[in-house]
Order: structure tokens, then sequence, then C-alpha cells
């Protein structure tokens, strides 16, 4: 142990202690460690060793891949065969051995009466026009609504119409109906349509897509376009114009779907008016149909191979009350419009309408020839799917004109009714065959191989002589043609043989036709 | 023009005659007058109802064989005249 006795300034300053400090050496102290000599120094030496590692290398491989290429090709044409094929002395052979019985069977066969006035009967003959189906929507007739349009869907088994009124001239906010009837369904019930669709304004004209079974377009008399889908009857809307600059300001009297040029199987509307434009719509997202191309229709700009009234001063718009496309030339189509006259017109034309209608596409002049007018306005044309040149037209004069596109008078003109003809259609079958709609209740059914003066059958659609407004051939099921009339009733009608089969020479009889009367 | 050519051409040349094809023992048209598609059709079908009527006359009578083959339609009149290897197929229009 250790006394330490610490000195310093401040025990130095102290009183009363006995003495000053001094120095003082304390022996050295050493206190030795234990530790090591408790402990001791044992080294051992030990070894050790990590087992030697073993490596060994092995390969491994996912399966094997394969690339392959598929491609669709199209069918192998026969032209290209027949060049590439030699000529053998085979063939030449055959064919030495086989003219002369061939060049006999063909002279025969030319000079031969041998089948001359022979028929086959292969089906039971339908001897009359028969009505299979009188439709109607109670409601609709209820508000006193007619039938402004038909339409038959691309499966030929629904047929649409629309509810709507031509003859107030008003703007109305009736409201109006889309109906479809399914006939290939078992539980057709005439009086209660598959699907309705409401509408807020009149609907003038209806058109099924040509490939979707469910999408039908129609034209408002607000100027409104919308396409519906009828396969979702809880929200049938599709796409509309809504009401913008580009949307047309008068009645909008018919549409029609036409192949995107260069994608065939995706398709436009395009609408007429009596606003004089043409447009050509398309739908995109949201609902929204896009005005993709415009014409107008200017009286000023019109072809002047006709005498027609002179035009006022300033521009003048030449309302369009039908369409109808050829069936030959896609950008081809024909226009029936209010002053009458029938106008050749082309999606192709380039001009520029002389308008200041406002626009979000450069609107264009599509006619390119004006036929000689009719009485009053046209409301219906169609162009001949057997023949390029051939067209009709009807109007409030009571006439149907048959029409070369090459001339401007007509071929022939027929009064067929005292009142208005408010449709005409040619028979997807029948080249020489027509069918016209007429305000006295009538549709006339005409076939030129047996009278070009007179109606082959005159069927009564209705009692009280009220007018057929629309009529349509089902392309589908060739006997089927729905009509439709002002008491709000659509009748579908089975046609008899003599106006679905095509006779021997029909297509020379309508060549003969559209050239002899031409001359 | 080889003698083929000028064969097909005499025949083509026929009264109404609106198409002369051969198509050899598999269907498979290698000369003809028609567009593509109209050919492949006419070619292929015509090639089946022709064997088939062959068949047809030589189970009747196996000495006998069949020789040509007319068909009359509303709208035309088709001649097959057969051979081992070939076929040639004359479509015509009826007489006026």
């Amino acid at each position: 142990s250790f006394t330490l006795a610490a000195g310093g300034p401040v025990s130095a300053s102290r009183p009363g202690r006995p003495g000053p400090l001094q120095d003082e050496t304390l022996g050295v102290a050493s206190v030795p460690s234990q530790w090591r000599v408790a402990q001791g120094i044992r080294v051992e030496t030990k070894s050790c060793q990590t087992a030697s590692i073993a490596t060994s290398e092995t390969s491994t491989q996912t399966r094997k891949q394969a690339d392959a290429e598929v491609q669709t090709e199209a069918p192998e044409p026969a032209g290209l065969l027949s060049v590439s094929w030699p000529d053998g002395p085979r063939l030449a052979a055959f064919l030495r051995r086989v003219e002369p019985i061939v060049t006999r069977e063909l002279t025969k066969n030319w000079q031969s009466h041998a089948f001359d006035g022979f028929e086959v009967n292969w089906t039971e003959p339908q001897k009359t026009v028969t009505c299979l189906h009188t439709l109607g929507y109670p409601p609709a007739q209820a508000q006193e609504l007619h039938v402004t349009s038909v339409s038959w869907n691309s499966t030929g088994s629904v047929v649409a119409c629309a509810y709507g009124r031509l003859d107030d001239g008003d703007w109305s906010t009736l409201r109006s109906y889309v109906c479809t009837w399914n006939l290939d369904r078992r539980s057709l019930n005439p009086r209660q349509p598959s699907v309705v669709v409401e509408v807020p304004s009149a609907v003038m004209c209806l058109a099924f897509h040509p490939t979707q079974p469910a999408h039908v377009a129609g034209g408002l008399y607000s100027g409104e376009v919308l396409v519906w889908d009828t396969s979702r009857p809880e929200d049938p809307l599709l796409w509309r114009t809504g009401m913008t600059d580009d949307t047309h300001t008068d009645p909008v009297y018919q549409v029609v779907w036409l192949p995107e040029p260069r994608h065939n199987h995706r398709f436009q509307v395009l609408s007429v008016s009596t606003d004089g434009k043409v447009l050509l719509w398309q739908g995109a997202g949201a609902g929204q149909l896009q005005l993709t191309e415009g014409f107008a229709l200017v009286v000023q700009q019109l072809p002047r191979n006709t005498k027609l009234r002179k035009p006022h001063r300033g521009e003048t718009q030449v309302g369009a009350t039908a369409v109808a496309f050829s069936s030959f030339d896609p950008s081809l189509f024909v226009l029936g419009t209010e002053g009458g006259f029938p106008l050749k017109c082309s999606l192709a034309a380039e001009t520029a309408a002389l308008t200041r209608m406002p626009s979000t596409v450069p609107l264009r002049a599509p006619a390119q020839f004006t036929f000689s007018p009719h009485g009053g306005p046209i409301y219906s044309v169609s162009c001949s799917p057997f023949h390029r040149n051939l067209f009709l037209s009807v109007g409030t004069d009571g006439h149907v004109h048959l029409h070369s596109m090459l001339q401007a008078q007509p071929l022939t003109s027929l009064q067929l009714s005292h009142k208005y003809l408010f449709a005409v259609r040619w028979s997807p079958v029948r080249p020489l065959v027509f069918a016209a709609a007429s305000g006295e209740g009538d549709i006339q059914l005409f076939d030129l191989q047996k009278s070009s003066q007179k109606p082959t059958v005159s069927i009564k659609q209705t009692q009280d002589k009220s007018p057929v407004y629309c009529l349509e051939f089902n392309h589908q099921q060739t006997q089927l043609l729905a009509a439709g009339d002002a008491q709000g009733t659509v009748k579908v009608w089975q046609l008899s043989t003599e106006f679905t089969e095509q006779g021997p020479r029909e297509t020379d009889d309508l060549d003969r036709l559209a050239a002899e009367v031409a001359i | 023009m080889t003698e083929v050519e000028e064969t097909l051409k005499r025949i083509q040349s026929h009264k109404g005659v609106i198409g002369t094809m051969v198509v050899n023992a598999e269907g498979i048209p290698i000369r003809t007058t028609l567009d593509n598609s109209t050919t492949v059709q006419y070619a292929g079908l015509l090639h089946q109802l022709t064997m088939k009527a062959r068949s047809t006359v030589r189970d009747i009578d196996p000495q006998n064989d069949l020789t040509f083959l007319r068909i009359r339609s509303k709208k035309h009149e088709i001649m097959v005249a057969p051979d081992k290897e070939y076929l040639l197929i004359v479509i015509q229009n009826p007489c006026e």
C-alpha cells in the first residue's frame, strides 16, 4: 500500500499544517505479473488441412429450339401454271385426237334447238307472291309514325325498320324508334321486335353493315348520323356525329356503307342530305363519327349538258335525296336530287366545291354528268347489279326512268302511279326485274322480259291506299322482299319463282336493252 | 405459236364458246382462256364429275367406257373430252 502525500500550492497556503513540503523518495515497488507464470508457456503445434476441393465438369443443355415460319399463300394462279407447263408432245397429240369430236359437238350444239323452251322443275315453283310476315311496333304506330326505311342485315335473317315521318316538314322532338326482327327465330312475335332502339329524332334512313350482322347506321331528321350495335340492347349507340359544324344541317335521306379504300374489310358511312352535302364518316374512338371526306353540290358547278333552270346569283345548294353506288366501279355513284335530275358523281373528284359552308375537311364537287330531270324531286335511285351503265330513278312525278350512264335522256320513262313513287330497287338475282313502291299503297314488280310497259305483278301492301315508303330485296334469301308503309307496318313478301330464277340469256337481253335503246 | 396454242385458239373461235381449258389427270389446269379462279373451280369440279361419270359407265358395263360428256345447264353447255392424261373442257353458250 502507498502513502501519498500530495503537495501543491493549495496545501502550502493552508495554515495550521506541520511544515512545508519535502522531497521524499520512495522505493520502487514492483509488482510482478502473475499471469505468465500461472499460465506457463504451453505451445502445441497442430495442423489441419481441408479436404481438397473436388471439381468435376458436366454440361447441361435446354431443350432444342427450332424456328419455323408459316405463311398462307394465295391460291396458285392457274395462268402461271399454264405458262410454266411445257408443251409436251403428248398434250399436242391429245388435242389433235379430241379436236374433231369437240368441233363437231360445238357446231352441233350451236345449231341445235333440242332444248328450246325446255325447263326443268327442280323445286316446287312458288306460283304467287305471298305475305309471310306483317311486322309492327304498336307504340310507334300509336304515335302515327311511318316506316321510312327498311334494311336487311348481312346474314339476311334480320330485318330492321326506321320509324319517322315523311309528311310533316317540321322539326320535331317526337321520340322515334329503330326496330329489328329476326325472322329465323322460332319465337318471332310480329308485334314485338327483337330489339327496339329509342331515338330522340325521326329516323329517315337505315343501312345494315355489309359484314357485321348487328351494326346498323341511321340518318336522322336533325341531320345527325348514328351507328348502333343491336347486339347490345342496353347500350346500343356505337358512334354518332354529334352536332358539329360538319354535321348535316338538313335531314339525312340516305346512308350507305362503303369499303374503305385499301382496307376492304373496313367500312365507312356515306350520308346524303338535302343541305347539298355528301359526307363520308369513319368511326373513331370515344363514340364519335369523324368526317373523312366531304362533297358539296352547288348549282353553279353542275355540268350543263341538259337544260336546267338558270341558277340564281350566289351559291345555291342542290339537295340530295337518294344515292346509289355502281356495282362495277366503286367510286362511281348516282345521286337523286330535289331538282329532279339524277347526277352521275365520282368519289375521286378533285375540284374544290364553291361553297362557304363550314367544314373541317375541304369539300369537293363530285358531279360529272347531269341527266334530264323528272317532273319533281327524286325519291330513290338504284344501279343495276348486272349492267354497268343502267340505273333507275323514281320521284314525285310517279314516273320511273330507266337511264343509261352514257346519255342524258332516259332510255324509257313509264308512269307507274298517279301519286308519288317513293322507292325503286333492282332485283339482286334477276337482271331484268325491279320493284317500285308507290304512293297508292302498291308494290309493283316489273319484269322487262315480259313487258316493258306495265308491271308484271302489283301487290297491295296497304288496304287503305296509304303510301309505301321503302322496299328492299333480301340479298341472301333472294325470294324475300321487305316493304314499309305509312301505317307503320313492315311486310315481308315471298316472291314467286318467276322473280327469283334467272332465265337463259337474260343478261344478253339486258345488254341489248342497254344498247339498242341508246341508239 | 405452238401447235397446242393453235388448236386451242381454233376451238375458242367457235360460235358461242366462252372458255376452253385443258386439265391434267390430277385435275390441275394447265391451259386456260378464263380467269384463274373460274378455271380452278371448273377444273376441280369437272375433273371429279368426269371421273364419277366414267366409273358409272364402267360399273354398268365393264366393257364400256366414257368417251364424251356434255352438260346442259340453263346458261351454258359444258363439254368434256376425256383421255387417260388430260381433259379438254369447253364452255359454250346455248344457241340463240
